[in-house]
């Protein structure tokens, strides 16, 4: 069938009722803990991940799916009005459009950022359509020696060329593939990491580590920090209607298109990461911009660009994490043990065994975006109201969440002591900038990437130099070594000539 | 990063959290190792067991020897220092009401230690309105445990109000 014929019976599955209203529920959710800070959809899918019991996986995707795309529209919001992004990739949204709130333009700043949004996240989700397919049939003729090559490269991708630096980075990787690597091997049955202890031989939950990081981390780190007491980060009040004047429109739409074309392929690499399209996007912008004076002072250009960046390569994550089964992102790693939970694995066998579920998760991110554009639109009032909740409350709320997702599935205090001890971990990451991120990543992506190792090295005999006699592993690795020290090297030669 | 620029961030010099982190991440690779050494040998398969759980244990101790090194030349936490002045008071309300949350929670229930842990939370960020607080917290978690346990499927648990429920 034809990728149209494809894309039209996900339609007809993601149009059904009840699909519908999951994509509904995912997507106000998502806007709503986009808006919150100290939320985000990595957490939140983490908390929900349990309803995999529940509702069938078609239903549960779509959720998450919405969520996850929500969850971006939602972040610009928080901050334009509040200046706190709440997270990474809506840092350079800040820059601008909180300057342009300031100035009583809040009103164009959110329709740029919703608008671009729904532009970038529509032509993310045509790319996903369209690059799926492809990189399937790449992807069928990957063995297992190719597998684990492709995710040492992301390995290095996500850990040590995306952050601050590469020891931490690679540090939060090796704790996250321990943490992965706790409980019985499912290859030959032996018990490893578990310290004799029987509660750990099933393995340590992801909901567990995600939330206790996410979380608990942030508010550990919170509440033990004398500064965000006496936050009077005051939200900007909307008073411009939440329109667009004829030269808005016109300076937006540009920086819109860039934004997305900078921001999907990105996003699609086996690298990720949300940031780099975003600052990327601001200083095309900023270059190409007939008023560059303008920036730093509320340029809207400034938020269109990078608002579409980031959502296109939001929908770029989810390019490999469908075909390749390759998470990028905290988020794609845990909708990756989602899919697991249901014994469903991401890749492309995928798109033969399951393609109602694909194309019908596909078919709802084009109405999840239709969805939000109306939701962040005529409805932006809501979400403003939501900025307002005080401090004290949210992160009360948030605990309570916390425990549901973690005690509420095991009824296990083992869990709940497990989830605070992730938590303090968070809160030392926070406090001595370690990333995140790649803890999640390699949890989830290092026992796959064991596997595929063992796989690999059985198929050829135990001959190690399969890794370097297969033309596409040794590529990947050759791309991993230069990612690894092509930065150091090259700052090293500058300095010599 | 030039070299002029290092020696004006840094003065050089121990930063003593930035080593106590990096000693703790030598520490949990040598845990790895210690673990691994416990992985009984198998013979069926070209790799064992045992091959990631040393390569996490080095990649950990590695890692953690790079990161003291950073530590006893001025440490890297300063360039990015966000935290400020520690907050005690704040956070000891919290750890309370964690502590709390474990040691309780299967003798009353969810719901009414997590209207306690909400309490304390708030406490920990400053609300001086207790009554609210508590009236909120008992609300959220009476909602959220009918919305997951009864509704969603969630295994929350029994206690002295899901009792009467």
């Amino acid at each position: 069938m034809s990728t149209f014929g494809h894309l039209m019976n996900g339609f007809a599955i993601a149009l059904q009722p009840m699909n519908l209203l999951w994509a509904f529920v995912g997507v106000t959710v998502g806007t709503a803990i986009g808006v919150l800070p100290g939320l985000g959809p990595a957490l939140t899918i983490a908390l929900l991940l349990p309803i995999t019991y529940k509702v069938d996986p078609t239903a549960a995707m779509i959720l998450f799916a919405g969520i996850y795309y929500g969850a971006m529209y939602g972040g610009s919001t928080t901050s334009i009005l509040l200046n706190t992004p709440g997270e990474s990739a809506t840092i350079v949204t800040s820059l601008e459009g909180n300057k342009m709130a300031k100035k009583g333009r809040a009103g164009a700043a959110l329709a740029t950022a919703a608008i671009g949004s729904f532009v970038a996240g529509t032509i993310g989700t045509i790319g996903i359509t369209f690059l799926a397919e492809p990189v399937v049939n790449l992807a069928l003729k990957f063995g297992p020696a190719d597998y684990f090559c492709l995710m040492v490269l992301s390995f290095v991708t996500v850990s040590a060329v995306l952050g601050n630096s590469a020891v931490r980075g690679v540090t939060a990787l090796a704790v996250g593939i321990f943490l992965g690597m706790i409980g019985i091997d499912n290859q030959t049955g032996q018990a490893r990491f578990t310290f004799g202890l029987a509660e750990l031989y099933d393995g340590i939950n992801v909901i567990v580590v995600a939330v206790g990081l996410f979380a608990v981390g942030e508010t550990l780190y919170l509440a033990f920090q004398k500064s965000s007491k006496n936050n009077d980060d005051e939200v900007i009040e909307v008073k411009d209607s939440v329109m667009m004047s004829k030269e808005d429109w016109s300076r937006s739409w540009k920086p819109w298109l860039r934004g997305s074309f900078i921001g999907f392929p990105i996003g699609a690499m086996p690298a990720g990461g949300a940031e780099i399209p975003t600052f990327l996007s601001y200083y095309t912008e900023k270059k190409l911009s007939k008023h560059p004076e303008e920036f730093g002072h509320g340029a809207i250009e400034g938020v269109a660009g990078p608002e579409a960046a980031n959502n296109a390569s939001a929908a770029g994550v989810l390019v490999p994490m469908l075909a390749l089964g390759l998470p990028t992102s905290a988020t794609a790693a845990i909708m990756l043990s989602a899919f697991q939970s249901y014994n469903i694995n991401p890749g492309p066998q995928l798109f033969a065994t399951k393609p109602e579920l694909v194309w019908g998760l596909i078919a709802s991110l084009y109405i999840g975006n239709v969805m939000l554009l109306v939701l962040n639109l005529p409805l932006v009032g809501l979400w403003v109201k939501i900025l307002r909740i005080p401090t004290p409350l949210l992160y009360g709320g948030i605990l309570v969440f916390a425990t549901i997702g973690t005690f509420g599935i095991s009824r296990s205090v083992i869990d709940l002591m497990l989830l605070y001890t992730m938590g303090l971990m968070g809160f030392f990451m926070r406090r001595y900038d370690f990333p995140t991120a790649p803890v999640i990543i390699g949890m989830i992506l290092g026992p796959l990437a064991e596997q595929n190792f063992r796989q690999a090295m059985t198929i050829s005999q135990g001959d190690m130099s399969v890794f370097l006699t297969r033309p596409l592993s040794a590529s990947l690795l050759l791309l991993a070594v230069l990612a690894l020290f092509g930065p150091k090297l090259w700052g090293m030669m500058r300095r010599k000539g | 990063m030039s070299d002029t620029d290092r020696s004006k961030a840094t003065k050089g010099g121990l930063a003593k959290g930035d080593l106590a982190i990096a000693v703790g991440v030598v520490l949990l690779g040598l845990i790895a190792g210690w673990q691994t050494i416990l992985i009984p040998q198998s013979a069926y398969a070209a790799v064992g067991p045992r091959a990631f759980a040393w390569a996490t244990a080095v990649m950990l101790v590695g890692m953690g020897l790079l990161l003291v090194k950073d530590a006893v030349t001025g440490g890297w936490s300063h360039e990015s220092d966000e935290f400020g002045e520690v907050d005690w008071q704040g956070g000891l309300w919290l750890a309370a009401g964690l502590i709390a949350n474990i040691a309780l929670i299967e003798t009353l229930g969810f719901i009414l230690t997590s209207t306690l842990l909400f309490i304390c939370t708030a406490k920990a960020f400053g609300s001086i309105k207790l009554t609210r607080d508590a009236l909120i917290g008992f609300a959220l978690a009476f909602v959220a445990y009918v919305g997951f346990d009864r509704i969603l499927g969630y295994k929350i648990g029994s206690g002295l109000i899901e009792r009467l429920l």
